[in-house]
C-alpha cells in the first residue's frame, strides 16, 4: 500500500535537540529556591530501622527537613513486593530510609552523616537456592522468601537433598509454585529420537539506563509540577498520582527526554523514587532537586532476573520439537520480580512449537537488586539456552541448522502459549530464509570451525520473539484555526522515537503534509490522552491504532461538517491537500483551517463537548475536558484486538574465538525483523542494532556481582558491571526486515524493541558454541574465564548454578 | 605478583574492596559545593566555547560540575561521574576529555569546547551534528552530546578515518541504547559533509 507518512524516514523533532544538547532531562531544570535532597540508604543488604534520630541534622543550618518511611506511609508500609519509596525494613543494600533537604548537597550529606539509625540486622541471602534450603536465610520481611498473588509473602522450602540434586544437575523435584502445560509431555518424549537434558542459569544484571533517575519537584496553586522520566508520560503520571497521594488532575508531569528505559521505567510502581522529592517539596514547601548517583540508580535502579533451571528437550526423527519440559526458580531480588519465567516458556512456545510443553516455576527472593521488566523479560533470557540445544539435535539428527529451526518455526495461523493464543500473523520462515540470504549462511558453512592458529570460526543462527502490541488506550487530535493537526501524544521519548511515528499514523489519516502537523507531548498538561506505557514492545502497535482512530474521528466529523454545510452526503467527501471536498468536484469543499472554524462554531461534539467515547480512561477525559470547547477534536478509545501480535527477530553471525584467550571478535553479524509494516525506517534499524548491542551483552558480559560475606554490590557502575562497548560490538550490523503488514494494526504495524536483543543472544552464543565444538556452558553470559577454564579443564570456582557470584 | 594469588583471585579483591568504598554518594565532593579544611572558591576565568568566562570554582570542582552548576551548560550530561561513561566528554585543547574527570583548576590556560559552541553563529549545525541528525543516530540522546564531541575530536585528528578507527577512536563512549553502528554511520557521514 503506497502511504504518505508510513515506511519514510523523517526527523524526528527532538533530534536536533539531542545533538545540540539543547532537550531538558530532569536534573538539567532549575527552580528558584531551589534546594537538593539526598539520601540515606541501608548500608546493609537486610535489616529493621529501630530508630532513627535526625536531631542534630535537623539543628544544622541550611537544612530543611527529612522524609521518612513514616511520612510516606502513615498506615504502614505495604505488605508486598515492590519498590517502596523509602523503607523501614530495607531488604537490599542501598534501599532508600530517609530523604534530606538542605540547601546545597554538601550540607544535605555531612546531615546525613550526623543521623543515627539503629538498624537490627536480620540474616541475608544472595542466591535464591541457598534460601529454598531448609534452614537457609529468608530475604522478605517477616522471614520469608517469596510471595504469593492474593496471599501475600509466604516461604518455600525444598529438603537440602532436593537442593543439592538440583545444583548437581538434575531435574528438580520439588513442587513448583507455578505450572501450565500444553499437550502430551510423555507422549512427546517417547516419540522422540533425540532427547537433551540440562541445568542452566542466566545471570542478573543491571538497567544500567544512562541517565540516573533523578528527579525535580515543585507545588504550585496546589499542582504537583514533577520532572522526572518515564517510558510513556500518561502512563506514568496516572500511576505516580496515587503513589505520591495527588488528585489525578493535580500532576502535571513534564518529561522531555529519558536517557533509557529499557522495562524499569515503564510504569510508576518501578520508579517510586520520583514521589520523594514531590513529598518532601510538599512537606518543606521549596522546590527539591534530588540527583541520583550512578551507584544510587543501581539501587533504585532495577535489574534482570537471573534464573536457575532444568530444561529437557526432545526432538522427533523429523526434527520436529515433540517435548519440551522446562523448570524455573527465578530470583526475585530483594523487592520482588516479575514474569520472566513463565514468558521464557511461552517465547519456546511460540518460535518451536513444540507438540507439548510443561512449565513449572518458584520465584525465591534475594537480598539483591530489586528485579523488574527488562527488555525482553524471560523470552531472551531463554534465548541463548535454548539455540545451542536446536543445534544439538539439528546436527544428532542430520538435519541442518536452518532447517530445523523452519520445521519448527511458527506461521500464520498457529497457536501458542498457555491460552494457545492466534498469531494476528507470523512469517518466521521467511524471515528465516531473508536473514539466511542476506548472511550467505549457507555459504559460509565451509568455514565452520575452522582453525587459523589460536582462533576458530563459529558460525551461529538465532531466533527472538515478544509479544509486540496492546489496546484499550485513547486517542486525541485537535485541529487550530490555522489548519494545523496537533497530535497529543502520552509515548514517552525514550529513543525509540515512537512518540513521533506513531503520531504519524494521524497525520497519514488526513493526508497532513508533516510539517503542518505539532505533535504535543513533553508534558501532561498538554491534555495527553492514557497511553499504555512503553513497555512489552507494544507501543508502535498500540499506538498507532489509537493515533489512527483519532485522526479518522476527525476525518469523520470534517465529512460531516462539509456535507451538512456544502451539501451532499458525508461519503461524498474525501481529503487531500489540506481540504475536505467532494469527491466529484474537488472544488466544493473547506480547508483544514475553514472546517476547524467551522467545528469551532459548531461546537459540541465537534469540539469534545459532548457524545464522548464512554470508554476513555479518567486520565483522557480530563485532559479532553479541559479542551473541550477550545479546538476541533478527534477523540478515540480503542477497542480490544484479538489475538497475539508477535514481534519475531532473526540473526545470523559469525565469530573468531581466541582459544587462548577465551576472547572472541563477531567478524559479522545480520539481523531481520518480521514485525508487520516498517514505520520509521531508521527508527527500525536503531532497535535491531540497539537490541543486538543488548543481546552481545547478554551472552559474553553482563552480569553483577555480592560480595558474599557482606552483601554489598560490587557492581555498581559500568566498569565492574560491563555492558558492551564499540569494542565489543561488530564493526558494522546488517538488517533488514520482511515488511509485511498484520491485519490487526490499520497501518499494519507491531512494535520489535525487545525481539531484537534475543536473536542476537541465541546467534552469538550458538556461535559460541560452535566455535568450541558444541561444548553447551548452559549460561549467560559466557565470559572470557569460563571459556579459558573450560578449555583448560579446569573446574568452575563457584558452587554449580550460583546466582549473584562470580561464574568462571 | 605471588603466583599464588590467581588472575581471578586478584580481581575478586579489587572489586570487593571497591564497593566497601564507595557505598556512599559523596555527590558534592565534585560539584563545586564544598568547602573543605575552610578552602574557598577562588574566582577563576576560563575560554569556554571561545568565550573569556568568570567563575567561582572550589579546589576540587570537576569541570562538568563547573560546566553543568555554575555557567548553566547542561549538554554536557554525567552519566557516572567518575570516568566510566564518557557522557561528559567535552574537548580540551581538541582532545576528548572526561569533564567529570578533570579539575576546573586545572583548565586555566585550556581552551574548552562543549556541545553548545558547535553551531556556527548563524545557526547550522557542525556537521557532525548535522551528519548525527541525518544518520538518526541518537537513541535516548543522554550519551550523544558526549558521542557529538568524540566525533569532533576525532575528525580534528583525523579528517579521514576508517570505520574501524573510528570505532577505536570512540571506545570511550558507551551508549546504554547500543547506538554503536549508528554513531559510526554519523561519523562516516559527517566526514562526507567536511
Ligand atoms: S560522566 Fe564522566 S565519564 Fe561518565
Ligand atoms: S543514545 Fe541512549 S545511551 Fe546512547
Amino acid at each position: 500500500m503506497a502511504y504518505m507518512h508510513i515506511g519514510k524516514d523523517f526527523v524526528p523533532p527532538d533530534v536536533p535537540g539531542k545533538v545540540t544538547g539543547r532537550i531538558k532531562y530532569a536534573e538539567d531544570y532549575t527552580r528558584e529556591g531551589m534546594v537538593y535532597s539526598r539520601l540515606l540508604t541501608s548500608p546493609i543488604p537486610h535489616a529493621r530501622v529501630l530508630d532513627i534520630d535526625a536531631s542534630e541534622a535537623l539543628a544544622m543550618d541550611g537544612v530543611f527537613g527529612i522524609l521518612t518511611a513514616d511520612d510516606v506511609y502513615p498506615d504502614g508500609e505495604p505488605q508486598s513486593t515492590g519498590l517502596k519509596i523509602l523503607t523501614n525494613e530495607p531488604t537490599l543494600v542501598g534501599e532508600p530510609i530517609l530523604a534530606l533537604a538542605a540547601i546545597d548537597e554538601k550540607t544535605a550529606e555531612t546531615a546525613i552523616s550526623r543521623i543515627n539509625v539503629t538498624f537490627e540486622r536480620l540474616p541475608f541471602v544472595l542466591d535464591p537456592l541457598d534460601s529454598l534450603a531448609e534452614g537457609g536465610a529468608n530475604a522478605y520481611p517477616g522471614d520469608q522468601n517469596t510471595f504469593v498473588f492474593r496471599q501475600g509473602f509466604a516461604t518455600e522450602k525444598w529438603t537440602e537433598d532436593q537442593v543439592a540434586s538440583f545444583r548437581a544437575g538434575n531435574e528438580p523435584t520439588a513442587e513448583a509454585q507455578q505450572t501450565w502445560s500444553l499437550g502430551d509431555l510423555e507422549a512427546g518424549f517417547a516419540a522422540s529420537e533425540f532427547v537433551y537434558e540440562t541445568t542452566f542459569t542466566t545471570a542478573g544484571y543491571p538497567h544500567h539506563s544512562m541517565e540516573p533517575r533523578s528527579a525535580m519537584a515543585y507545588w504550585e496553586d496546589g499542582k504537583l509540577y514533577l520532572h522526572g522520566t518515564s517510558q510513556s508520560l500518561t502512563a506514568l503520571a496516572d500511576g505516580m498520582a496515587p503513589i505520591i497521594g495527588v488528585p489525578k488532575e493535580d500532576i502535571v508531569f513534564i518529561n522531555a527526554a529519558t536517557g533509557g528505559g529499557f522495562g524499569q521505567r515503564a510504569r510508576a510502581n518501578s520508579i517510586p523514587s520520583m514521589a520523594i522529592p514531590a513529598k518532601l517539596s510538599q512537606k518543606i514547601n521549596r522546590p527539591v532537586m534530588m540527583r541520583i548517583t550512578r551507584e544510587e540508580e543501581f539501587t533504585i535502579g532495577g535489574a534482570r532476573q537471573g534464573f536457575q533451571g532444568w530444561i529437557k528437550a526432545g526432538f522427533k526423527p523429523d526434527g520436529v520439537m515433540s517435548a519440551c519440559d522446562l523448570y524455573i526458580i527465578s530470583d526475585n531480588g530483594g523487592k520482588g520480580g516479575g514474569g520472566d519465567a513463565s514468558s521464557a516458556a511461552d517465547c519456546i512456545d511460540v518460535l518451536y512449537q513444540p507438540d507439548a510443553l510443561r512449565f513449572r516455576g518458584t520465584s525465591i527472593g534475594s537480598n539483591t537488586a530489586h528485579r523488574g521488566a527488562q527488555r525482553g523479560p524471560g523470552q531472551n533470557q531463554i534465548a541463548p539456552i535454548i539455540a545451542p540445544i536446536l543445534d544439538k539435535a539439528a546436527d544428532a539428527l542430520g538435519i541442518s541448522r536452518l532447517e530445523i529451526r523452519k520445521i519448527n518455526a511458527p506461521r500464520n495461523g498457529d497457536v501458542a502459549g498457555p491460552r494457545q493464543t492466534p498469531f494476528t500473523s507470523a512469517y518466521v520462515p521467511e524471515s528465516l530464509d531473508m536473514a539466511t540470504r542476506q548472511f550467505d549462511w549457507e555459504g559460509r558453512q565451509a568455514r565452520r570451525r575452522q582453525r587459523n592458529g589460536s582462533k576458530v570460526i563459529g558460525l551461529g543462527l538465532g531466533q527472538g520473539y515478544h509479544n509486540a502490541g496492546r489496546s484499550g488506550m485513547d486517542g486525541i487530535v485537535t485541529m487550530g484555526t490555522d489548519g494545523r493537526l496537533k497530535i497529543h501524544n502520552g509515548v514517552g521519548n525514550l529513543g525509540t522515537y515512537s512518540y513521533a511515528s506513531t503520531s504519524r499514523a494521524a497525520a497519514e489519516v488526513l493526508k497532513m503534509p508533516w510539517e503542518n502537523c505539532d505533535i504535543l507531548n513533553v508534558r501532561t498538561d498538554n491534555h495527553l490522552p492514557i497511553t499504555s506505557p512503553q513497555d512489552g514492545s507494544n507501543s508502535i502497535f498500540t499506538n498507532t491504532r489509537t493515533m489512527f482512530g483519532a485522526a479518522t474521528d476527525m476525518l469523520n466529523k470534517m465529512k460531516e461538517i462539509a456535507a451538512t454545510d456544502l451539501g451532499g452526503d458525508p461519503a461524498d467527501y474525501d481529503v487531500s491537500n489540506e481540504r475536505v471536498h467532494q469527491i466529484a468536484d474537488e472544488s466544493i469543499g473547506y480547508t483544514y483551517a475553514e472546517v476547524a472554524q467551522r467545528a469551532t462554531e459548531l461546537g459540541g461534539k465537534f469540539t469534545g463537548e459532548a457524545d464522548l467515547p464512554e470508554e476513555l480512561a479518567e486520565w483522557t477525559q480530563i485532559s479532553v475536558s479541559r479542551l473541550a470547547g477550545s479546538a476541533f477534536m478527534g477523540v478515540y478509545h480503542d477497542p480490544r484486538h484479538e489475538g497475539n501480535p508477535p514481534g519475531f527477530t532473526v540473526t545470523c553471525c559469525e565469530i573468531e574465538l581466541d582459544l587462548e584467550t577465551g576472547k572472541y571478535e563477531i567478524l559479522d553479524m545480520v539481523t531481520i525483523a518480521e514485525s508487520g509494516t516498517i514505520v520509521h525506517p531508521q527508527g527500525m534499524e536503531n532497535q535491531l542494532v540497539g537490541g543486538a548491542v543488548w543481546g552481545i551483552g547478554l551472552s559474553g558480559y553482563e552480569r553483577h556481582l555480592y560480595d558474599p560475606q557482606n552483601g554489598l554490590p560490587a557492581s555498581t557502575g559500568y566498569w565492574q558491571s560491563k555492558v558492551p562497548t564499540y569494542l565489543d560490538t561488530p564493526v558494522k550490523i546488517g538488517t533488514g526486515w520482511v515488511d509485511l503488514p498484520d491485519p490487526e494494526n490499520p497501518v499494519g504495524a507491531r512494535g520489535i524493541g525487545e525481539p531484537s536483543m534475543g536473536a542476537v543472544s541465541a546467534a552469538l552464543t550458538a556461535a559460541i558454541t560452535d566455535a568450541l565444538d558444541g561444548h553447551h556452558f548452559a549460561t549467560a553470559p559466557i565470559t572470557a574465564d569460563m571459556i579459558i577454564n573450560h578449555l583448560a579443564g579446569t573446574e568452575e570456582n563457584a558452587a554449580p548454578l550460583a546466582q549473584n557470584n562470580f561464574r568462571g | 605478583m605471588n603466583p599464588k594469588v590467581t588472575r581471578r583471585r586478584f580481581i575478586k579483591g579489587v572489586v570487593a574492596s571497591g564497593a566497601a568504598a564507595t557505598t556512599t554518594g559523596m555527590w558534592y565532593a565534585a560539584n563545586g559545593q564544598d568547602r573543605p579544611g575552610g578552602a574557598v572558591e577562588r574566582l577563576i576565568r576560563i575560554n569556554v566555547n571561545g568565550q573569556m568566562r568568570s567563575v567561582d570554582v572550589a579546589p576540587q570542582e570537576t569541570l562538568a560540575s563547573t560546566l553543568r552548576y555554575k555557567l548553566g551548560l547542561t549538554g554536557t550530561k554525567l552519566g557516572c561521574n567518575r570516568g566510566e561513561c564518557g557522557a561528559c566528554t567535552v574537548v580540551v585543547d581538541d582532545v576528548a576529555t572526561y569533564a567529570c574527570s578533570v579539575l576546573t583548576h586545572s583548565m586555566k590556560n585550556a581552551r574548552i569546547e562543549t556541545v553548545e559552541g558547535l553551531e556556527s553563529p548563524n545557526g547550522d549545525l557542525h556537521p557532525v551534528q548535522q551528519a548525527f541528525v541525518e544518520e538518526l543516530s541518537p537513541q535516548c540522546g543522554y550519551c550523544t552530546p558526549g558521542q557529538v564531541m568524540a566525533a569532533v575530536a576525532l575528525l580534528r585528528e583525523n579528517p579521514n578515518p576508517t570505520r574501524e578507527e573510528a570505532r577505536h577512536a570512540m571506545s570511550g563512549n558507551i551508549c546504554r541504547c547500543g547506538s554503536y553502528d549508528s554513531y559510526l554511520d554519523g561519523v562516516m557521514r559527517a566526514v562526507q559533509l567536511g
